[in-house]
C-alpha cells in the first residue's frame, strides 16, 4: 500500500517557463528599450520603479519577447519565503524529492526572473537576491549544498512601487543599489491617448476624455487617494465603453470603484466623469 | 393651549428678555393661531433654543408663526438649524437675520430637493482640487465671488426643482470661479473697473456674462459636460458682437473693451446664480505673487548650492536659471525648468510655487528667476518671514464639531482644541513607582514578553519550507502498522505579527485630585514597562479643558516618541486641571489615532466619572450624549473605544457611552496600577 503525497504547486509555476511568441502591444515612453538590454547585456540586475498599472509588466513581457528569453513571473506576497523562490524538499512515497523555485529554475533555463512587488515579500529572500544581483551572480542553494552560476542569458528584475507611503514597504538600500533602475511613470497625454485607443479600439475623443479624468484623479493624489487612475483602469474604462456600456457607468465601475471606497470621493470621481464627457 | 395659557409659559420661558415695552401678548395670540402640533413645535424650540440665547428664542418665538404658516416640518426644522448654526458661528445679529429670512426655505415645495454648502463642500473642494492640482479654499458666503485665495459659494441653492440639478449650479460656479483663477480674469482690478461705470452692478453682471463666454470654450477643452451646462444657461443667447471672446488668444484685457463697448446696449441673459466680484482679488493676488516670487528665490537659492555642491566645483558656471513655459493643446501650462541651459527636474516646492505663479501671471518673468545680486536683499527678507510663519504656527487650535442632543444636531466648530506641553514633574516619583512595585513588574514583563510577536517554527504543518522530520518518522511507523498516513508533514517559520496601535487617554480633571491621580501616574509608569517589553506602538495623552474655547489635550507620549527621561518626566508632571469636556478629546485623539498604519486601533480612557464642563451645560444628558456621538464617530474611522474607570456609578452611564463589553470597573483606585497592564493584555491578545 502506497499513500501518495500530494506535492504542494499552489506557489510553484508549471516547470516550462513561458516563452511568449507573440509581440505584446507595448508603447516605449522614452529610452527604457534601450537601456533594459544594455543592462542586460551586461549582465546587470533591474529594478522598475513606477506607481501601479503603468506598464511595468507589460515591458517586462515586452523585453522577454524582443529578446526571446524565456519569462518566469513570480508574484510577490508577504508570505513568501526564500524557500518558495529556490525550492525545496518534498515528500514523495518512500523518499524526498527537491523541487526547484522558479527562481532557481530561471537561473538554470537562463530566462528573464521578474519578481512583481519584490517589498511585498518577506525580508528573508534578500539573502537569496543578493548574491544573484551583485557580479557574483550567485544562487545558493543552502538545502542541498549547492551554488548556481547563473548563466549570462539570465536576467533578474524586481518591480517596486513607490507610491505606497508605508515605512514597512520600503525597499532597503542594501538592495536597491545592486540593481540598474527604471522610471515608470503615467505616460504623456497624447501617448496615453495612443496606449487606450490601441489596446481598447475606443475612438479618438473617448480616450482624450478618458486622459484628461486621470489627470483630474492624480490631481487628488495625496488629496484623499493614494494613487491616481492608472491607464490600465483607462485602459478598462475604455473597453467597457466599448462593449456599449455608458461612459459613466464604465468610470464609475472601472476607475472610481476602483480608486476608492470613500462616499464622498466616489461622488467626485463620478462627477469627473460626468465634466469630461 | 389658549392664549392665556401660551402668554403664561412665554412669560416662563422669555423672562430675561422681556421687559416693559416688549412683551409675549402679541406672540401669544400669534402662536395660538397655528395648530395644536405646531404650537408644541414652536414651544419645544424655544425652550432648546433658550439654552443658548433668550433673545435668539425671543426672535424666533416671533418669526416661527409666519415662517410655520409657509414652511412644512422639515422645511422649518431645516430653516432652524441653519439660522442656529449661523447663530453658533458669527453670533446673535447674524443669527437673528437669518430667522427673519424664513422665506428662502419656500422655494421648493420638498426641502431634499436643496443643495447646501455644508452638505456638498466636501465633494466640491475634492472636486476643484483635481481641477487646480492643489487645495483651494472654500467657504459659503452671502456673495458668490473669489479673491483668487478662496472660492465663496453659496450657502444654499434652491434654484432648481431638483437636489441634483442644484449640486449641478454649485459644480459651475466652482468651475467657472476656479477658471477665473485659472485663465487671467483677476489679472486686471474688474472690480475698480466696473466701480468706474455709472451703474456698477450692471456693469458687474454685463462684464461677468463677457468672461462666462471668454471661459466656456477654455473650460470646454478640459471638462465639456460642464461646458455644456454653461452654454444650457446661456439659453441660445450668442451674439455676434461677442464671437471673438471665443477666440483661443482672448483675455480678460478683450472682455473689459467689449463691456467698454457694450455697456447700455446689451443685456446681459438671466443666470440660475449670479457671480459677483471680490473688491480685494487683484491685492490678494498681487499679495501672492510677491511671496511666492519670494519663496522661489528662496528655493531656487538652496537648489542652486545642492546643484553646485553635487557638480563638484563646477564654479565658473553661472547658476542661471530659465524656464521654457508653453501652453499645451488642452490649455494647460507645461514649463521646464533649466539651469544653465540643461534641462533639470524641479523639486516639488519649486515646482508648486512655479505652477501657481504660471496661473497668476500666465508666464514667468526672467527677473523671478534671479538668486543672486539685485534681488539678494528681498530674498532674505522673503526667506526669514517664511521661517518666522512656519514657526509661530506651533500649536494650531483645532476646532471639533459638538453634538447637541436638544438639537439633535451638530454644533458646527464649536470646541477649540489646542495641545499643550505638560511641565516636567519630579521623575523620583518615577523611580519610587518602579521600587515600589518592582515585583509587580518583573511579572506583568514577563507575561507581555509571552505575547511578543516574535518567529515561531510551527511543526506538522500541511505546507511549508522545510520537513518536520519528526511527524515524517511517525507516519512511517504508522504507514509500517497500517495506520492511515497523517500529511501534516513539514514545518513553517510563522511570524505572529501584532499589528495594534494604543492610545491612552488620561483624565486630568480637578477631579482627579490626590490619590487618584497618583494611582494614574503610576498605572502610566506600569504600563509603559510593560509596553516597551511587548514594542507595541503606544502613545499617551492627558486632556482637560475649561469650556468648549479651551479645550486641552497634554501630549505626554506621542506614537513617534521613545520611552525616554523626557517622557517619564511628563508621566511625574501629570496633574490635576480643570474639567472633562471628553468629546472633544475624543474626537481630536481619534483623529491622531487613525492616521497611525495599524491593524488594530484601541482608544483607552482612564476616567475618574461622567464628562463635565463649567457652565454651559454640558454636564449630565448633553455631556454623555456628545461623548456617545464622539465614540460613534471614532468607532466609524476604525478606532475601538475602551475605558477603564474607577467611578462606582460607572454602570448607570458607561454602557450606553462604550456598549456593554468595551469597559472595566476598577473598584479599589489602588489595585489601578496593576490593573490598567493587566487590562491592556487581556484586550490585546
Amino acid at each position: 500500500m502506497t499513500a501518495t503525497l500530494t506535492p504542494l504547486h499552489s506557489k510553484i509555476l508549471p516547470a516550462e517557463a513561458r516563452i511568449i511568441e507573440q509581440q505584446p502591444y507595448y508603447q516605449p515612453l522614452g529610452d527604457e528599450v534601450a537601456l533594459f538590454e544594455a543592462a542586460c547585456a551586461n549582465q546587470l540586475p533591474v529594478l522598475l520603479k513606477g506607481p501601479t498599472g503603468c506598464g511595468k509588466t507589460r515591458f517586462i513581457e515586452y523585453m522577454a519577447w524582443r529578446l526571446k528569453r524565456p519569462l518566469i513571473t513570480v508574484a510577490c506576497h508577504d508570505d513568501l519565503t526564500a524557500a518558495d523562490l529556490v525550492g525545496r524538499y518534498l515528500i514523495t512515497n518512500n523518499e524526498t524529492t527537491w523541487i526547484d523555485g522558479p527562481l532557481t529554475r530561471a537561473v538554470r533555463a537562463g530566462a528573464l526572473c521578474y519578481l512583481d512587488e519584490i517589498v511585498e515579500a518577506r525580508r528573508d529572500t534578500t539573502v537569496v537576491i543578493h548574491p544573484l544581483a551583485d557580479d557574483r551572480r550567485m544562487l545558493p542553494v543552502e538545502k542541498r549544498g549547492e551554488l548556481l552560476q547563473a548563466p549570462p542569458e539570465f536576467a533578474l528584475v524586481l518591480s517596486y512601487n513607490p507610491g505606497y507611503q508605508s515605512v514597512l514597504k520600503d525597499l532597503k538600500p542594501s538592495t536597491r543599489q545592486r540593481f540598474v533602475a527604471i522610471e515608470f511613470r503615467y505616460p504623456e497625454a497624447a501617448t496615453e491617448e495612443t496606449i487606450i485607443r490601441s489596446e481598447s479600439g475606443c475612438d479618438a475623443a473617448t480616450a482624450s476624455a478618458l486622459v484628461r479624468l486621470a489627470q483630474l484623479t492624480r490631481n487628488l493624489k495625496g488629496n484623499g487617494l493614494d494613487e491616481g487612475a492608472s491607464t490600465r483602469l483607462l485602459v478598462h474604462a475604455a473597453k467597457l465603453i466599448m462593449r456599449g456600456v455608458s461612459p459613466s457607468s464604465s468610470c464609475h465601475g472601472a476607475i472610481a470603484e476602483a480608486l476608492s471606497d470613500d462616499p464622498e470621493m466616489l461622488r467626485t470621481l463620478d462627477e469627473f466623469a460626468a465634466s469630461v464627457f | 393651549m389658549d392664549v392665556k395659557a401660551l402668554q403664561q409659559r412665554l412669560d416662563y420661558l422669555l423672562g430675561p428678555v422681556l421687559s416693559a415695552r416688549r412683551g409675549t401678548e402679541a406672540l401669544a395670540q400669534a402662536i395660538a393661531a397655528l395648530e395644536e402640533q405646531q404650537q408644541a413645535f414652536v414651544l419645544h424650540w424655544i425652550e432648546v433654543i433658550d439654552r443658548s440665547n433668550y433673545e435668539l428664542a425671543y426672535q424666533f418665538a416671533a418669526a416661527a408663526p409666519a415662517a410655520l404658516q409657509r414652511l412644512d416640518e422639515t422645511a422649518a426644522r431645516t430653516w432652524l438649524l441653519d439660522a442656529l448654526d449661523r447663530y453658533d458661528r458669527e453670533g446673535l445679529h447674524s443669527g437673528t437675520r437669518a430667522l427673519q429670512d424664513h422665506a428662502a426655505y419656500t422655494g421648493i415645495a420638498d426641502h431634499a430637493q436643496a443643495a447646501s454648502f455644508e452638505q456638498h463642500a466636501n465633494v466640491l473642494r475634492l472636486f476643484v482640487c483635481g481641477l487646480a492640482g492643489r487645495p483651494l479654499q472654500l467657504e459659503s458666503a452671502a456673495v458668490t465671488c473669489t479673491d483668487t485665495d478662496t472660492l465663496y459659494l453659496p450657502s444654499r441653492i434652491t434654484v432648481m426643482p431638483s437636489a441634483a440639478e442644484n449640486f449641478n449650479i454649485y459644480k459651475v460656479l466652482a468651475t467657472l470661479l476656479w477658471a477665473q483663477n485659472r485663465f487671467g480674469s483677476h489679472r486686471s482690478d474688474l472690480a475698480a473697473a466696473c466701480a468706474a461705470y455709472p451703474d456698477p452692478q450692471y456693469a458687474t453682471a454685463l462684464l461677468m456674462h463677457l468672461e462666462t463666454l471668454r471661459l466656456t470654450p477654455r473650460i470646454a477643452a478640459a471638462l465639456p459636460g460642464i461646458a455644456r451646462q454653461l452654454v444650457a444657461w446661456q439659453n441660445g443667447a450668442t451674439d455676434a458682437r461677442c464671437a471673438p471672446l471665443a477666440q483661443p488668444e482672448a483675455t480678460v484685457e478683450h472682455s473689459l473693451a467689449l463691456l467698454a463697448d457694450l455697456y447700455g446696449r446689451y443685456e446681459p441673459p438671466p443666470q440660475p446664480w449670479r457671480i459677483m466680484l471680490h473688491t480685494e482679488a487683484r491685492s490678494r493676488r498681487d499679495a501672492r505673487v510677491q511671496r511666492e516670487r519670494g519663496e522661489l528665490a528662496a528655493l531656487l537659492a538652496q537648489l542652486l548650492e545642492g546643484q553646485q555642491q553635487q557638480g563638484g566645483g563646477d564654479d565658473d558656471a553661472a547658476g542661471r536659471f530659465s524656464i521654457d513655459s508653453s501652453t499645451a493643446a488642452d490649455g494647460s501650462a507645461e514649463y521646464t525648468l533649466k539651469l544653465d541651459g540643461r534641462p533639470l527636474e524641479a523639486p516639488r516646492a519649486v515646482a508648486e510655487r512655479i505652477e501657481s505663479l504660471l496661473q497668476d501671471l500666465g508666464e514667468i518673468p526672467d527677473d523671478y528667476l534671479l538668486n543672486e545680486g539685485e534681488d539678494a536683499d528681498k530674498t532674505g527678507d522673503d526667506e526669514s518671514s517664511l521661517t518666522v510663519g512656519e514657526a509661530s504656527a506651533g500649536n494650531p487650535p483645532f476646532h471639533y464639531d459638538e453634538w447637541d442632543c436638544r438639537r439633535r444636531h451638530y454644533r458646527r466648530h464649536w470646541c477649540t482644541l489646542r495641545e499643550v506641553e505638560l511641565k516636567p514633574g519630579d521623575s523620583s516619583f518615577i523611580d519610587a513607582t518602579l521600587a515600589r512595585y518592582r515585583p509587580q513588574v518583573q511579572q506583568l514583563k514577563r507575561s507581555f514578553e509571552a505575547l511578543r510577536g516574535e518567529d515561531r517554527r510551527l511543526r506538522r504543518q500541511h505546507h511549508g519550507d522545510d520537513i518536520d522530520f519528526d511527524a515524517v518518522i511517525d507516519a512511517r511507523i504508522g504507514l509500517r502498522n497500517g495506520v492511515e498516513m497523517p500529511e501534516r508533514l513539514f514545518t513553517r517559520r510563522h511570524k505572529a505579527e501584532r499589528d495594534l496601535a494604543a492610545l491612552f487617554m488620561v483624565d486630568m480633571s480637578g477631579s482627579t485630585k490626590g490619590w487618584i491621580n497618583e494611582a494614574e501616574r503610576e498605572a502610566l509608569v506600569m504600563l509603559c514597562e510593560a509596553l516597551e517589553v511587548l514594542g507595541d506602538r503606544y502613545a499617551i495623552y492627558g486632556f482637560s479643558g475649561v469650556t468648549r474655547q479651551r479645550c486641552e489635550i497634554y501630549p505626554v507620549k506621542r506614537f513617534d516618541q521613545p520611552y525616554d527621561a523626557a517622557v517619564r518626566g511628563r508621566i511625574a508632571g501629570i496633574t490635576p486641571r480643570d474639567y472633562t469636556r471628553m468629546g472633544a478629546a475624543i474626537r481630536h485623539l481619534s483623529t491622531v489615532l487613525s492616521a497611525v498604519e495599524a491593524r488594530t486601533r484601541l482608544l483607552v480612557t482612564l476616567s475618574d466619572g461622567k464628562p463635565d464642563d463649567y457652565s454651559d451645560h454640558y454636564r449630565g444628558e448633553y455631556g454623555i450624549e456628545d461623548t456617545r456621538q464622539a465614540l460613534l464617530e471614532a468607532h466609524h474611522a476604525g478606532v475601538r473605544p475602551f475605558c477603564i474607570t474607577i467611578d462606582h456609578q460607572a454602570r448607570d452611564y458607561l454602557p450606553h457611552l462604550y456598549g456593554p463589553a468595551r469597559w472595566t470597573l476598577v473598584d479599589q483606585v489602588e489595585k489601578l496600577p496593576l490593573k490598567v497592564a493587566e487590562i491592556y493584555l487581556a484586550l490585546s491578545s
